[in-house]
């Protein structure tokens, strides 16, 4: 049974350019490039470096959160606990900073406690072999209850104007923000860790068959570990971020975020059963989501319709494909007979 | 030796059966969760305080009854807060369009309604074939969306809606809250109905084994259908009492909810893999979380504790569940090797 079905699920998966998902990374890319043209030109005060500027800034913890969501993904796991370790490390950031202990110091520290939040998320996973789904429930619920457990309803707002206004310095007069850049990076490392590494390889292996990537000799629980720790540690950079950027630690910051998260991600063309997806694809969702709504809000669309629209697109990046495969099947029955 | 086991099986088995339950351990908590509480306050078992208790957790059972259902077959149902949202906001605006409707018409319309959303969330995942998390998630903000979009803002209060339809919120029969009447009901009518009919018995049958149900028979598309139509009309029932029980309605309710109604499942027993659980299980669970709220005070926790207690409760659940698990294969193995 396994002999039998192993070449052709090896072949489908060596020539994705060729497969549909492929092409749901190209609509998504094409959507992305039409919503900025067509917003560029309808929107007033959307093609200006002011509100560039503010995109970009306001993308940034998406964007964060979907890279090891990604690679999560693709494992066929999933992680709903990034906004609640979010929520905390800013909590904890906020209590230490109250303390009085130097900014040098509780940012080690906050990514420190992201990277043990994970790890808890990975260990329960991989070792214990437990749900992610159920375990990110669990811990969602638990880290955020613990950044309340910190601050209380209280903020801490007492961060130095210069470090709060410092994070929105923008390169030269061009609008693009400078803190854009470390994230790029950020983003070209996890591409190329995606697709152009045996690491990345191992990633689609094990959401494919986890059977097959362990006879393969890949280290099914370890993997999944170290990718809940990354996730957990980029969750520590985000709470650090909002913290900074908005100048308020608050036990209810970043709430509700994994599923803006996990909506950009899907929409992007990653199969929540794992195993399928890009991350130009991803990148795409990302800006998709980013730019509609930051285009309906300018066109003063409101709220209520955009998280409509966040919605509608998750479901239908679900399922246009298989609405697709259906239509060509009868197309296909069409055509032979 | 097999004559003795068969005579001591009748009055012991069902004793032996009844504390390994799940159902038993959650009970078990909860009873030293309110001995602890009540050692620290004994007017926390005063009769006002049973009755608010009920009363606070009346909707969350019937929330936790629905997606036992769905967890069973595999599924999860992430939408039922924002069905909760837009029948309580309906219900509203439906009282003040027809200010004489009576009471039981008005429940069976939100049971309607809800069912209407439950079935949007049920065709996407059984004829589109696209898993539960995603569509249910891409429900939560497109009904919570139409519920701001009809809502505009607007709030209802307690003067809009009808007298004998907030008493239906706040009176009590014999002592005992009408919403916790009807929360018991619906517990007892799913409890019965998956253990004893066929049809009830079909969940699990998908739960345990899609390939093995479908093998069987089972009309596996039209079965998870419906157990999302149940969930979504127990959404809009929970939906109406939420408006009878608070009377302050604006587009917010219920928003956040999800969570907690999947914890009360899964605290409950309710596996996440599916197959495995019971409604009573889920609304010992929906109790015990409630009961927790309103313990914390009363022992000088910090409520700030709630979320993160209700969080380690559900990771002691699934470990638990993951030993109680690989307990079973272990014994079933060593049966085998007799065997063989």
């Amino acid at each position: 049974m396994l002999v039998d079905t192993a070449p052709p699920a090896a072949e489908t998966r060596r020539t994705p350019r060729f497969g549909f998902l492929r092409s749901w990374d190209t609509a998504i890319i094409l959507a992305l490039v039409a919503s900025i043209i067509v917003a560029s030109m309808t929107v007033s005060g959307f093609a200006t470096s002011r509100n560039v500027g503010f995109l970009l800034i306001d993308v940034i913890p998406v964007l964060l959160l979907a890279l090891p969501m990604t690679l999560i993904i693709v494992t066929g796991e999933i992680d709903l606990s990034v906004a609640s370790i979010a929520g905390f490390v800013s909590c904890v950031f906020g209590a230490l900073w109250n303390s009085g202990m130097p900014m040098e110091t509780i940012i080690p520290l906050c990514i420190v406690l992201g990277a043990v939040s994970g790890a808890l998320n990975g260990f329960l996973v991989s070792v214990v072999g437990l749900p992610s789904l159920a375990v990110t429930i669990g811990t969602l619920a638990l880290y955020r209850g613990l950044a309340f457990v910190v601050l209380g309803d209280q903020a801490v707002t007492s961060f130095p104007r210069a470090i709060t206004t410092g994070l929105q310095a923008k390169i030269g007069s061009t609008g693009i923000p400078v803190w854009i850049l470390p994230v790029i990076l950020l983003v070209i490392i996890f591409g190329v860790a995606l697709h152009f590494t045996g690491f990345g390889r191992s990633l689609f292996a094990i959401g494919y068959s986890v059977d097959a990537a362990r006879f393969s000799g890949i280290g099914v629980a370890r993997t999944k570990f170290w990718l809940f720790v990354i996730s957990g540690t980029v969750a520590a950079l985000v709470g650090v971020w909002w913290t900074l950027r908005y100048g308020s630690a608050r036990g209810d910051n970043a709430t509700g975020l994994e599923l803006s998260v996990i909506a950009a991600v899907l929409l992007g063309g990653v199969s929540i059963f794992g195993g399928k997806g890009t991350l130009p694809g991803v990148i795409a969702g990302v800006g998709l989501l980013a730019i509609l709504r930051n285009a309906l809000q300018l066109a003063s669309v409101p709220e209520d319709t955009l998280s409509m629209l966040t919605g509608g697109l998750l479901i239908l990046a679900v399922v246009a494909p298989n609405a697709i495969t259906w239509i060509r099947s009868l197309s296909r029955k069409a055509s032979t007979t | 030796m097999t004559t003795l086991t068969l005579q001591r099986q009748p009055s012991m088995a069902w004793l032996g059966t009844l504390t390994r339950s799940r159902e038993f351990s959650v009970f078990l908590a909860l009873v030293i969760l309110i001995a602890v509480t009540v050692a620290a306050n004994p007017r926390f078992l005063s009769g006002q305080s049973i009755k608010d208790l009920l009363l606070n957790s009346s909707i969350l059972v019937i929330l936790a009854v629905g997606q036992a259902i769905v967890i069973v077959t595999k599924n999860v149902d992430l939408s039922v807060g924002s069905v909760l949202g837009l029948t309580a906001f309906a219900t509203g605006k439906i009282f003040i369009a027809l200010p004489d409707l009576p009471v039981i018409a008005m429940l069976v319309i939100g049971i309607a309604f809800g069912a209407v959303l439950g079935a949007i969330n049920g065709a996407l995942i059984a004829v589109a074939k696209v898993p539960a998390l995603v569509v249910t998630l891409g429900t939560l903000y497109i009904f919570r969306g139409v519920d701001f979009a009809w809502a505009q803002g607007q709030q209802i209060s307690p003067s809009d809606l009808p007298a004998d339809f907030l008493a239906l919120g706040a009176g009590t029969l014999l002592g005992f809250p009408y919403l916790a009447l009807i929360a018991l009901a619906v517990v007892m009518a799913f409890g019965l109905y998956l253990k004893n009919l066929r049809s009830g018995r079909e969940f699990y049958a998908i739960g345990s084994d899609v390939q093995a149900a479908r093998l069987y028979g089972i009309r596996v598309g039209r079965k998870v259908f419906s157990a999302f139509a149940i969930s979504g009309a127990l959404a809009g029932l929970a939906g109406v009492i939420y408006a009878a029980k608070y009377g302050n309605l604006d587009a917010t309710a219920g928003q956040g909810l999800e969570l907690n109604v999947v914890a009360a499942a899964v605290v409950g027993g309710v596996a996440i893999a599916g197959g495995v659980g019971t409604v009573y299980g889920a609304a010992l669970g929906a109790l015990l979380l409630t009961t927790i709220t309103s313990a914390l005070p009363v022992l000088g926790v910090s409520p700030f504790w709630q979320r993160a207690m209700i969080g380690v409760l559900i990771l002691a659940s699934i470990v638990l569940d993951r030993y109680l698990a690989l307990r079973t294969e272990r014994r079933l193995r060593g049966h085998d090797s007799h065997a063989g």
